[in-house]
């Protein structure tokens, strides 16, 4: 006998983890007991089989693996003795879930406990199989459980209901067969047997229409009559909870009776009186009770139309609602969420009270609150409830501030009565909760902000004032540094004033200021300083005076570590200091956004996003979940459906700043001429928005006005003044843009590698048999990711056959190889093998690629192993 | 992120198809697991997951709040009895006030069982929690409201596997006297 496997009790070795003073101590025992286990198992030990899977039970539950055990549990169920079949299935339901192939081989122990002599064998084999039936299963053992539903013991019959109720849920054709059985339970007399019967019942018209049918016509009459008698049942003592006879046998007749009531205006008819007396006469000063109320008022709201007993519900609900027990009032709230659809009026006459509840301390309370809150909004109610709720932003949790803050903002933008209100509104929250509103909300906002001319000034004004006290929520910050840097004269001379409006004294350098502070926050991402920097341009235009403080803000980013940002204001010092001339035509007031689009584009979105979901970052079309600067682009950029989401580089989005349609940028990344790249930007500065492919030919023709017809039409399209297009393509602008140039040359690499074009190849490995070379390109919107075109060359006279790849990179890389063009590289440079590898980059822009490598081959019929690292990786991939 | 929507998306179909109970928990204050049983398909790997959550929500709620959480597309349903949290997770359409009253009605049969029972009963006993909670709810369903009747199911049971030991026991003295 196995030395260790006779020493401890399930007893002592409980006592023994329970003794265990730290996790390491634990793990000691755990791995002894396990291995006395192991090594009896591995001996077919029989004697101790049954309390040695006890005890992995035990370990089980402590989170240790146990799949070893696994087999122990069909041996035991395979035993005679009714002991070891219990603690079998019992391990069976515990060790094993449904997915697992070694379920198969238990179902033929569990045809035969089904039909044992025995029968509470009987009942843990129905108890099994009722717990973890699987499909196949479902369909090989249906037949002993229908017959088991006229076993002689109520008690076999009621598990038999129940496991038939998992069977027609994993196989619903099945549910024809259990229907007769079904109803003959119906008329049960033993508790058990009956709630399981009423449930199978229920379960069969949900999978069932035939059943619905049948049931319908048959014993809508007979649970009414049923229903009556239980409600109406003297003491019984074995039952009785709370002074009500089986609550539980209350619950499954009331939602029987629903599902039955459900779309049949006859079958409602039947039940009405019921259900009024169980509405009525339902004690409800204890939870059993409530519980019965709460199942009646789903019943009365699902039923068909009867106008009395709603109103007697929601008097429920009303009642529920002013409960000083915290769970009544959160099924209150749950129930009422169901029943605005039918009784929207009556509903809406709580919400003094719904809405105190989103001010509970209790957070499930909330949740269920700000849900039905949300569906009470309407046209009329909306500026009174959305001032509740702001003013309840300001006091809530931070747990909470995410969910309110996006319900208040989907509300606004919702039920808007007009622009001032959804503006105003928008400052608010952005002022108390900023960092919780979600960039498509301020993007939205900004939209609206342009489509409101008579408004900018107002706007810009209101932003200057709240950013004095909001400094540090983020979306805020953004919105008014574009809005400063677009409507930075309004601010100043007090344009378009409003009578609302107190005047106030703001120069040119307080708006200065502003955005100074927002660039130099601590806080300040990329998104936002990149915006800084944009506004700071703008601002140069509209404030010549303060140009020269503006350029010493610009150039303290010119050492930047992020490419962004250091190119940004390289060029854009370089405008200020070198490019008075065409400074003001730059910086011209972007074009009117156009808000059809940009809702059209953001509902497809949402749509994918799904209702409720707050997992916005789902990665979609439209960049929800793109980094940092692609939200600029969204934002901006309103006429790019088609194209694949563009990488977050500084070409693109000035293209996009000044409305140049961004089809010609998705070639950009095939075409890869990297010391031309620097004329893009400037072009696209200029707004000439001609393709890129061509200007990699010849500047001069770029700048010819006659030949890019797209691009002026994509400015139509977008509306901007005609001035722009004109100015910016005319030959006489040519001059001072080739000036710019110069400034550039030696940024211009630095461009062409954020732009995505063009990484140079690179001599991945050389050995004197074998060269390896890496083509490089970038995936558009996914500067993470790095697409490798591997080619492999052999040096040596010998042809290599079975030839294998493999590479392998640390942690904070990802890495996938595509299949190899072919496993036979011909001799002497005479061909070559291509593999793709896409590799992604966590730690990207902070730390290189790396990649170790082992190429194993034939030469000859001899193994043959090469291995190396690659370091020389082109940086920022 | 993306697997977390995925979970999601699947909670939601999930609830739509079926309407049960779909697991039990018991874990105590300190965050130790005393029993689970699960009646929906969980992998292992998904089931610790899903404990470590849970009782990370459920263990920090305050005492006077309410007894439900909703969590991934479902609800679950808590009550504390001394130091042991039950926890049931069900659909968004279950009636959380009848899974209260079941959670209820299984504690009471526990205590008619060991005798006003503690935690220690439940760990040292675990498999007879086990057999009683299978007395009680099969395939996520309630299976009888009758606690005296699981009290007798339990206790035919128990004294089939006492029979059996005395049987065992009397085969092997029998060899024993024999063999003396």
């Amino acid at each position: 006998m196995n030395p260790f496997s006779s020493g401890t009790r399930l007893r002592d070795m409980i006592r023994a983890v329970r003794a265990c003073k730290t996790a390491a101590e634990e793990r000691a025992v755990i791995r002894k007991e396990c291995a006395a286990i192991r090594a009896a198992v591995s001996e077919n030990d029989q004697d101790y089989r049954h309390r040695n899977l006890a005890k992995l039970m035990f370990i089980h539950m402590l989170g240790y693996p146990t799949h070893f055990g696994q087999m122990e549990c069909l041996k035991l169920i395979a035993a005679a003795g009714f002991p070891e079949k219990r603690i079998g299935y019992l391990g069976l339901m515990l060790l094993l879930d449904e997915r697992q192939e070694v379920l198969m081989l238990v179902t033929n122990s569990l045809k035969q406990d089904l039909n044992h002599s025995n029968q509470y064998i009987v009942g843990l084999a129905l108890c099994a199989l009722g717990n973890i039936c699987s499909a196949e299963m479902a369909r090989d053992l249906a037949p002993e459980v229908e017959r088991l539903l006229q076993f002689r013991d109520p008690n076999i019959r009621k598990k038999a209901a129940l496991c038939s109720i998992r069977i027609i849920k994993k196989v619903p054709d099945l549910a024809e067969n259990f229907i007769n059985a079904a109803a003959s339970l119906l008329k049960e007399k033993h508790h058990g047997a009956l709630i399981t019967g009423v449930q199978l019942c229920t379960d069969l018209c949900r999978v069932s229409e035939e059943a619905l049918e049948y049931f319908r016509k048959k014993c809508t009459e007979s649970m009414v009559k049923l229903l009556k008698e239980v409600v109406n049942s003297p003491y019984m003592p074995e039952y009785d909870i709370a002074g009500i006879a089986d609550p539980f046998l209350h619950i499954r007749l009331l939602r029987f009776l629903r599902v039955l009531g459900q779309g049949d205006a006859d079958a409602s008819d039947l039940m009405n009186d019921i259900l009024a007396q169980v509405a009525t006469k339902s004690e409800s000063n204890k939870n059993a009770g409530n519980a019965i109320l709460y199942e009646c008022v789903e019943t009365i709201m699902s039923i068909e139309d009867n106008s009395g007993l709603r109103v007697l519900a929601i008097n429920i609900l009303g009642r529920f609602l002013s409960n000083r027990d915290n769970n009544i009032r959160y099924v209150a709230l749950n129930m009422l969420m169901k029943a605005i659809t039918v009784e929207g009026q009556a509903v809406q006459r709580h919400r003094a009270t719904i809405l105190e509840c989103v001010k509970d301390n209790d957070a499930s309370i909330r949740k269920r609150a700000l849900e039905l809150v949300y569906l009470l909004v309407n046209e009329t109610n909306v500026m009174p409830l959305v001032k509740e709720l702001i003013e309840f932003l300001e006091v809530s949790d931070q747990d909470f501030k995410g969910d309110l803050t996006a319900k208040i903002c989907s509300i606004v933008e919702k039920f808007s009565p007009e622009k001032i209100w959804y503006i105003d509104q928008m400052l608010k929250v952005l002022s108390e909760a900023g960092n919780f509103v979600k960039d498509e909300v301020w993007h939205a906002l900004i939209v609206v902000i342009s489509n409101a001319s008579d408004l900018h000034g107002y706007t810009v004004r209101s932003l200057y004032r709240v950013f004095q006290t909001s400094s540090e929520q983020e979306s805020l910050v953004r919105v008014a540094v574009w809005c400063i840097g677009e409507y930075g004269e309004m601010l100043v001379n007090n344009v378009g004033m409003l009578d609302i409006e107190d005047p106030i004294t703001v120069t040119g350098s307080d708006a200065v200021d502003i955005i100074e502070i927002a660039i130099k926050r601590h806080s300040s991402d990329l998104t936002t300083r990149a915006m800084c920097l944009i506004a700071l341009l703008k601002l140069s235009g509209r404030f010549p005076s303060c140009s020269q403080r503006i350029r010493e803000i610009i150039v303290q980013n010119k050492g930047s570590f992020l490419l962004e940002l250091q190119q940004r204001s390289i060029e854009f010092s370089s405008i200020i200091e070198q490019h008075q001339n065409i400074r003001s035509t730059l910086v011209e007031r972007m074009p009117v956004l156009d808000e059809a689009t940009y809702s059209g584009k953001r509902a497809g979105s949402l749509s994918a996003t799904g209702p409720t979901s707050n997992a916005a970052s789902l990665n979609l079309p439209n960049g929800v979940a793109k980094p940092s600067a692609a939200p600029l682009v969204d934002l901006l950029d309103l006429s790019s459906d088609d194209v694949p989401a563009p990488s977050s580089s500084g070409g693109d989005f000035l293209q996009d700043l000044l409305g140049v349609d961004l089809s010609p940028a998705a070639s950009l990344s095939g075409t890869g001429q990297a010391p031309k790249s620097g004329t893009d930007v400037l072009l696209d500065l200029l707004s000439i928005g001609s393709p890129p492919a061509q200007s990699s030919t010849s500047t001069a023709d770029i700048l010819s006005p006659s030949q890019d017809n797209t691009s002026v039409s994509s400015f139509q399209r977008i509306s901007s003044p005609p001035s722009l297009s004109a100015q910016g393509s005319s030959p006489a602008q040519a001059a001072p843009m080739m000036d710019l140039l110069d400034g550039f040359s030696s940024s211009s690499p630095v461009a062409a590698e954020d732009n995505g074009l063009t990484y140079p190849s690179i001599v991945a490995f050389e050995s004197s048999s074998l060269r390896i070379n890496f083509d490089f390109s970038k995936a558009p919107g996914n500067p993470q990711t790095t697409l490798i075109q591997a080619k492999f060359s052999n040096l040596s006279p010998n042809v290599y056959t079975d030839f294998l790849f493999q590479a392998a990179v640390p942690k904070f890389l990802q890495l996938h190889l595509d299949p190899a063009s072919g496993n036979t590289l011909p001799a002497s440079v005479n061909g070559s093998i291509m593999q793709s590898l896409r590799v992604t980059n966590n730690q990207h822009g902070k730390k290189p690629l790396v990649m170790r490598i082992r190429i194993a081959y034939k030469v000859n019929g001899k193994d043959t192993l090469e291995e190396g690292q690659i370091n020389n990786f082109p940086p920022d991939l | 992120v993306l697997s977390a929507s995925f979970i999601y998306i699947a909670a939601l179909l999930r609830t739509s198809l079926v309407k049960m109970i779909h697991f039990v928990l018991l874990i105590s204050r300190q965050g130790k697991v005393r029993l689970t049983k699960w009646y929906s398909p969980y992998s292992q790997k998904e089931r610790s997951k899903v404990i470590r959550e849970l009782s990370g929500v459920i263990l920090a709620r305050g005492p006077k709040l309410c007894n439900f959480v909703e969590w991934r597309g479902y609800k679950v349903v808590y009550k504390r009895y001394a130091s042991l949290y039950f926890c049931m997770c069900v659909d968004q359409e279950d009636n959380e006030l009848e899974v209260l009253e079941m959670i209820h009605h299984y504690v009471e049969i526990l205590d008619r069982y060991f005798g006003s029972v503690c935690e220690l009963d439940l760990i040292f006993n675990f498999h007879k929690a086990y057999y009683i909670l299978d007395e009680l709810l099969l395939a996520g369903e309630l299976q009888e409201s009758s606690k005296k009747t699981v009290a007798r199911l339990i206790a035919a049971q128990d004294s089939l596997v006492e029979t059996a030991k005395e049987q065992a026991n009397s085969i092997s003295n029998m060899i024993a006297q024999a063999t003396k």
